[in-house]
């Protein structure tokens, strides 16, 4: 039992000249971002971006020269992410496989996968999808039916997964699956591999599902006897849950958790100097957004020490998710229609359909709060 | 100070209130009884000059210092006014007055009175562009609404001691002092709260199983533990800054500190309320000794609102391509 500490931490020394390097770049990317995309930013999907961002040796910084990565420190690669999200750049096509896919290749695949893999994520060719909500196992993650059946030289996937983000743009997909049954109902978490998955493989069919904003963001993916070769099992086999929730750490840690709707209030706020009820609300949000980004960076400083930080990631992005979340509605309480820009409106519009996803994706609310509660020391 | 050092230092703070200041010194402390013997061991450890600098007679502690000491000084409800005398010996030695023994008051806009000024030998205040220390004369004695520990109001004798304020401090260094203060005993008392809530919510049965085996109260119990978290990041952040830049250029974090902290007060006070119930709601159990101080503190020295509004005039009046890069360059401007 106990609460969780934060130490305090601080960026890089460099960061100054890495921010400017980054602003200069964004300001001149970001000349035609709609509203809508600088609500959806990571996502988005913009692999001409990513391509950019690549060649500037800002996707994979931390991972070793070997692979092409750029053997820089975790904070560097925190203030890359902080930029490109206070912004709302189109980041998607990169993101997750920066974010999570990558560093599980680096840290427990086999040699040829990293050499694959690794140096096609960094020039931002490569992008990575995540396979693990079914249609019948969201928050109960482990009770996941896809299987996974041994054959010669490989595996065959039979079944579905769903919500996968930009199955349909990217290439490949880390999936955990399952490659023998549970010995018995409370042990379900045995029994789970993770491998990578070809989403251009025969057998393998994307159907993109319309999200309440009518963009086409997510997709149901059907495995009907898919053909997977050995060399695509990641790490160990019947370790998957273990790799899978090792991963989640990483993939709750960042600072997309609090910074999501953060290009709405940079736009509103000109408009808000017409309204007196404006300052006392917006010293609010940015009294939260300080205290939110030193919490997120002593997450980060944590990762880069070598630790996983996984409750500590579950609690900041559980703050985080409330604010970023909150955001659009907040904001919305101060603006007029005979005054307030129509960008504005329209980035408050997708924002708020776009913001109920904040507390689903990567573990929802109250899943985060069972973590936390754990950790309190309720049962 | 070095980590490990303040280390030590914290953890020969929390013995001494461990010891000194349970649930019955803050009774009696709210009937108007003085914990003599807790402010002597203080005294005997040279806490109330501690953030002097050495040759001033203090320990030379750092604001981010004192905001840990504050902290653990709010973990155990602050039966005495500890965290205003060192900040008022603080202020002093950084205006070069050599800061005089006994307790010392802080004076400062946005309080309703001095916590325990009839006990105040002296008062520092600025005044005109000034450090001004002067003795307490004439204290009305009064009582805080919440909290009720004495709350006094006193009229100023002539000068002892003066200096220009010099930059760091600012034009209001003790309302700064005071937010920071009051940001930090309330992520301290927050703890105090939170634990007893999960030790309650772990112990009471109902339904033959204890409460907190219920999802409903472990989700009000886990939304109460990131409000604690925010809250001394936030106050410990102000703290940082303030050593960092001095006290005017850390208005930024302080002022963040005591919105994020006072929003938390009020949201953990209601949710271990309501984790508590009944016997919550009474004088016999200790938890209203501490959810009364949050209340109070969160009013201390300038509401949510009061700071809040200054962070956002300023944030307004440099408009929206600099918020941003205002936000991200606070830490880097002095590394």
């Amino acid at each position: 039992m106990g609460a969780l500490r934060f130490e305090l931490r601080d960026t890089p020394p460099d960061a100054p000249a890495l921010r400017a390097e980054l602003r200069a770049f964004l300001a001149e990317q970001g000349r035609h971002w709609s509203p809508t995309v600088r609500a959806y930013s990571w996502m988005g999907f913009d692999r001409e971006f990513s391509r950019e961002v690549g060649k500037r040796g800002w996707i994979g910084m931390t991972w070793p020269k070997a692979y092409g990565g750029g053997e820089r420190t975790a904070m560097d690669r925190y203030v890359v992410l902080e930029e490109m999200l206070a912004v709302g750049a189109p980041v998607g096509a990169h993101w997750i496989g920066d974010r999570q896919s990558g560093p599980l290749i680096l840290r427990l695949g086999t040699e040829e996968q990293r050499r694959e893999f690794l140096p096609r994520i960094i020039s931002g060719e490569m992008a990575f999808a995540i396979g693990l909500s079914e249609p019948d196992s969201g928050s109960d993650l482990a009770s996941l039916r896809t299987r996974a059946t041994k054959v010669e030289g490989g595996w065959r996937i039979e079944g579905r997964k769903v919500w996968t983000t930009n199955a349909h743009r990217c290439d490949f997909m880390i999936a955990l699956l399952r490659t023998s049954p549970a010995p018995d109902p409370r042990a379900k978490h045995q029994g789970l591999s993770q491998f990578l998955v070809d989403l251009r493989s025969s057998g393998l069919t994307i159907r993109p599902i319309l999200d309440l904003a009518g963009e086409g963001g997510f997709n149901e993916i059907t495995f009907d006897n898919v053909f997977v070769p050995d060399s695509m099992l990641v790490g160990k086999e019947g370790n998957g849950w273990e790799q899978a929730t090792a991963e989640l750490a990483f993939e709750r840690a960042g600072p997309e958790r609090y910074l999501s709707s953060l290009p709405l209030l940079t736009a509103a706020l000109d408009d808000l100097r017409a309204e007196p009820a404006a300052a006392e609300t917006v010293g609010r949000l940015l009294a939260r957004a300080g205290t939110l980004r030193q919490m997120s960076l002593s997450v980060a400083g944590m990762l880069q020490e070598g630790k996983t930080p996984a409750r500590e990631a579950a609690l900041v992005k559980d703050v985080g998710n409330d604010y970023e979340q909150a955001l659009p509605e907040i904001l919305r309480t101060l603006f007029d229609a005979a005054r307030t820009p129509a960008e504005v409106w329209e980035m408050q519009r997708m924002m708020t359909m776009v913001a109920r996803s904040y507390s689903l994706r990567g573990g929802t609310r109250e899943i985060l709060r069972g973590i936390i509660a754990r950790q309190l020391g309720l049962r | 100070m070095s980590d490990e050092l303040r280390t030590i230092l914290l953890e020969q703070v929390e013995r001494l209130l461990a010891d000194q200041a349970g649930p019955d010194v803050l009774r009696r402390a709210e009937a108007g009884e003085w914990p003599e013997a807790l402010w002597a061991e203080m005294e005997a450890l040279g806490l109330p000059l501690a953030l002097a600098s050495e040759e001033m007679g203090g320990a030379g502690l750092t604001w981010e210092d004192a905001v840990a000491v504050w902290q653990v000084l709010g973990r155990h409800g602050a039966p005495v006014p500890l965290a205003e005398s060192m900040a008022a010996a603080g202020l002093l030695a950084a205006a070069g007055i050599a800061p005089p023994p006994g307790l010392l008051a802080l004076v400062a806009p946005q309080q309703a009175g001095l916590p325990w000024g009839r006990r105040a030998q002296h008062l520092v205040a600025p005044w005109e562009g000034k450090l001004v220390l002067r003795p307490a004369t004439g204290m009305k004695e009064g009582r805080d609404g919440f909290s009720r520990l004495p709350m006094d109001t006193c009229l100023f004798g002539p000068d002892s001691a003066s200096a220009l304020l010099p930059p760091a401090l600012g034009e209001e260094p003790t309302l700064l002092a005071g937010a920071m203060i009051h940001a930090a005993l309330i992520a301290g008392a927050l703890e105090a709260v939170l634990d007893t809530s999960v030790d309650y919510a772990n112990t009471r049965k109902q339904f033959g199983r204890p409460i907190g085996g219920f999802q409903a109260v472990q989700q009000l119990l886990a939304q109460a533990a990131g409000e604690v978290a925010a809250a001394g990041v936030a106050a410990a952040q102000a703290g940082r800054a303030a050593s960092r830049r001095g006290l005017a250029a850390a208005e930024f974090e302080i002022a963040s500190a005591k919105v994020v902290a006072g929003e938390a007060a009020g949201k953990v006070a209601a949710i271990a309320h309501q984790v508590h119930a009944a016997i919550g709601f009474t004088d016999e159990h200790h938890l209203h000794l501490f959810t009364r101080r949050l209340w109070a503190w969160r009013d201390a020295c300038g509401t949510e609102r009061f700071w809040a509004r200054r962070i956002g005039e300023a944030a307004l009046a440099r408009g929206g391509a600099a918020l941003w890069p205002d936000l991200t360059a606070r830490d880097e401007a002095t590394g």
